[in-house]
């Protein structure tokens, strides 16, 4: 059985992409004999390249992208390097957790109500400094350059890149090295960029294509904050997957394949960047210079770390206001009542939208986990190898843009009728949730000293036991988390949702992102804030159970 | 689960022709044999393949080494069984208590299961606290331990578990010179109480001198 895990762990990975991208690439050369598409032709992409506007989606698909993920690159990158080892860098590692936890929608929807112009930031500095009696006539949110969109991206991305960049450094030996630096005269940061990110970067570069991919493809943040005349790319493919007038799944599928090359090109361009910076990093290293205005570089990737961390707290308070806020007029910076007519009123839609969320989120949690400690505990017992290469693997799903592969998916799903299906958009899930799920466990599995597992075999314990009695155990607290972060990602899939549950399995994040063009902040915060307690409370399970089970175990409990 | 019996035979711990190879090249070899209550010492440098020696007894060769001869303890080939049923106690340089287990928990774990009753087994779990001057110690988290009060769970847990055998990696060196010699006797007090063929993997003179046994020396591999 566990020899089987990874091959089932690749299949559940590798088969819905590659079956969903077969699905898309064949309407998009006209091939769908449903819709009397049954003669290969580039008619779809003629079509596709007549649409006005193309191009500008296209563009700010990829400048917001790029952007977006240069920006969270540099401010956690900077971050590390300023604050590695610091108080700060300690407390900014257990606000961790809960910023992940966060749903982009969620996060988005905080952030348009906090720098909107009616916004709580406009709000709080009205009318004493502004002057504002009424909310000023700025496009700040949608605006047509997508730079609210690329900064909500950027504020996200950056606590996943700090947990990547946390998980390598280990392996830099940072401290020595950066020690080794400074006793040579370089300034801590300057050292840092030096010794230390040449060996970090190499190891986070996949979950940084990831990022890149993900932000060049995205759909709800976009929808939440992102331009819309015209839209970035993947938006409007969605709208004409979804376009009653099914002659325009030709050109969504064609449109597809285009958002497929576009994120690819964005690769490119990152990879070229990579190289003139790789360049000009050697000769700098070398050059013997101690210091570049490292107080100032310090203090600035600090106050953006500062900065990303607040925006989406203070955003997500204010989204939770808003769902119990009575009377709220612009300019005042607190709403006059507050009131749970929004909450009491919603409720039977909220609870059904939760209930649908748990039931998908939980098994496909389970599930991930349960998959990941086969392939690990295969890896223990010797019988299986978790190798280098399955584990790049696992990014696959997530360097793949998700409407190119989730279109063909819905069709092959339709074709064998198991489209709509809360089955099925779990399983879709699935593909999402078990990267997460490894790279979650995966090195935390590994640090466990094997001797343990070896006394206990020496004192007679059978496999099994082993497992289930000292090796499970021990890594309760990694096992739990990774629960609640397969939980987590599972709450916050929109995409995949909308699209294979064909708008007709609605969980928070759906019916939250449907509000987003509706325009009642109330509601919306409603759905908001289930959005992001449900991974909150997974978590605060997560870490309930392992502290109840660690209660009296000084070695087990965090370590800060 | 073989017949308790079984466990109780004395055994000489016989070393028949053994020779590992790492990636194909010799790196160890051995042709001993350690009567019940003696010791055998193998001293080297690190990296002479001592450990993969006492690996390749307990179970644990990894799959870069490969393995000829055989392992025995009284008439049993041990080296043809499973790591579970081999029935030797290994002690490492550090005690490796599991940190989710209390200390009763860790001896506990190691208690054969045909020690039936809960009260019964608690009971020969205090005892064996007792025996190392520990009495009342069971419900304490192994992390509040001394380096030495861990040294002696670490021993009794072994002894629990009623091995055939012992295998010691090093299991001194890592106490300071007070409590090393203590620990020291203690270990192979206990050994020899018991009747248990000891193989003893160190590099330290003052270890193998205490041991009083045979001493095999081995040379860096090539």
């Amino acid at each position: 059985m566990l020899k089987l895990a990874p091959s089932l762990t690749l299949l559940l990975l590798i088969g819905p992409v590659a079956a969903g991208l077969a699905g898309t690439i064949l309407p998009a050369f006209g091939y769908f004999p449903a819709l009397g598409g049954d003669r290969l032709s580039l008619s779809a992409f003629a079509s596709l390249l007549a649409t006005p506007g193309l191009w500008t989606s296209a563009r700010l698909s990829l400048t917001v992208g790029l952007g977006a993920t240069a920006g969270a690159l540099a401010i956690t990158v900077f971050f590390a390097a300023a604050a590695e080892g610091t108080p700060f860098f300690r407390r900014m590692r257990r606000l961790l957790s809960p910023l992940l936890s966060i749903p982009h929608a969620a996060a988005a929807f905080g952030l348009a109500f906090l720098v909107a112009p009616s916004g709580w930031i406009f709000r709080a500095v009205s009318p004493w400094a502004t002057g504002f009696g009424q909310p000023p006539d700025l496009l700040i949110v949608h605006d047509p350059s997508g730079l609210a969109m690329m900064f909500g991206l950027m504020a996200k991305e950056v606590p996943f890149l700090f947990l990547m960049i946390l998980a390598a450094l280990p392996q830099t030996e940072s401290t020595r090295s950066r020690r080794l630096a400074v006793s040579f005269g370089y300034r801590p940061v300057t050292a840092w960029l030096k010794v230390v990110l040449p060996r970090l970067y190499p190891q986070i570069r996949l979950p940084v294509f990831a990022v890149l991919t993900y932000a060049t493809s995205v759909v709800d943040v976009a929808l939440i904050l992102g331009p819309t005349t015209p839209a970035p790319l993947a938006v409007r493919l969605t709208h004409w997957m979804n376009d009653p007038d099914l002659s325009l799944r030709f050109v969504a599928s064609a449109g597809a394949i285009f958002q497929l090359g576009l994120s690819a090109a964005a690769i490119l361009c990152w990879l070229a960047l990579e190289r003139v910076i790789i360049i000009a990093g050697r000769t700098w290293t070398v050059s013997g210079r101690r210091t570049h205005a490292d107080q100032f570089a310090a203090m600035v990737a600090k106050s953006a770390m500062t900065i990303a961390a607040l925006a989406l707290a203070l955003g997500l308070v204010v989204v939770a206001l808003w769902s119990v806020a009575g009377s709220w007029r612009f300019p005042d910076a607190l709403p006059a009542s507050l009131t749970l007519k929004t909450w009491l009123r919603h409720l039977p839609d909220a609870a059904t939208a939760v209930g649908t969320t748990v039931f998908i989120g939980l098994p496909v949690a389970l599930v991930a986990t349960g998959l990941a400690l086969a392939c690990l505990e295969g890896e223990s017992r010797k019988v299986t190898v978790v190798s280098p290469r399955m584990l790049a693997l696992l990014y696959l799903p997530l360097l793949v843009p998700q409407v190119a592969f989730l279109f063909g998916l819905q069709v092959l799903l339709l074709w064998v009728g198991l489209e709509d299906t809360p089955g099925a958009v779990a399983a879709a899930h699935l593909t999402f949730v078990i990267p997460y799920v490894f790279l979650a466990l995966t090195e935390a599995w590994r640090s466990v000293d094997p001797r343990y597992g070896d006394v206990a075999t020496a004192l007679g314990a059978r496999p099994d036991r082993v497992f289930w009695r000292v090796r499970l155990p021990m890594a309760l607290r990694p096992v739990m988390t990774a629960l609640a972060l397969g939980f987590a990602v599972s709450v916050a899939q929109y995409l995949p949702t909308f699209l294979v549950g064909g708008g007709r399995v609605e969980t928070v994040t759906t019916e939250a992102v449907a509000l987003a063009s509706g325009g009642d902040r109330r509601l919306v915060g409603v759905f908001a804030v289930l959005q992001m307690t449900l991974p909150f409370f997974g978590f605060l399970i997560a870490g309930a159970v392992t502290s109840l089970a660690f209660r009296s175990r000084r070695d087990l409990k965090i370590s800060h | 689960m073989p017949d308790r019996h079984a466990f109780d035979a004395k055994g000489t711990l016989r070393f028949d022709r053994v020779e590992i190879l790492r990636h194909g090249a010799p790196l160890i070899a051995l042709d001993e044999k350690v009567e019940p209550g003696g010791v055998l010492t193998v001293m080297g440098p690190s990296g002479s393949g001592k450990s993969t020696l006492l690996n390749y007894a307990a179970g644990f060769l990894g799959s870069d080494f490969t393995a000829r001869g055989s392992v025995h303890i009284g008439e049993t080939e041990i080296t043809r069984l499973p790591a579970y049923e081999r029935h030797v106690g290994l002690l490492f340089q550090d005690p490796l208590l599991f940190p989710h287990l209390s200390v009763a928990g860790n001896l506990l774990f190691a208690l054969p299961s045909w020690l039936k009753g809960l009260m019964h087994r608690r009971e020969r779990v205090e005892k064996a606290l007792e025996e190392v001057g520990m009495s009342g110690f069971g419900p304490r988290d192994p992390a509040t331990l001394s380096g030495g009060q861990k040294a002696r769970v670490a021993l009794m847990r072994v002894l629990l578990a009623e091995p055939r055998a012992l295998l010691l990696d090093e299991p001194f060196s890592k106490l300071d010179r007070d409590l090393r010699s203590q620990i020291r006797e203690l270990v192979f007090a206990k050994a020899k109480a018991r009747g248990l063929p000891v193989l003893l993997v160190t590099h330290d003179h003052a270890d193998a001198e205490a041991a009083g046994g045979m001493v095999v020396e081995v040379r860096q591999a090539e």
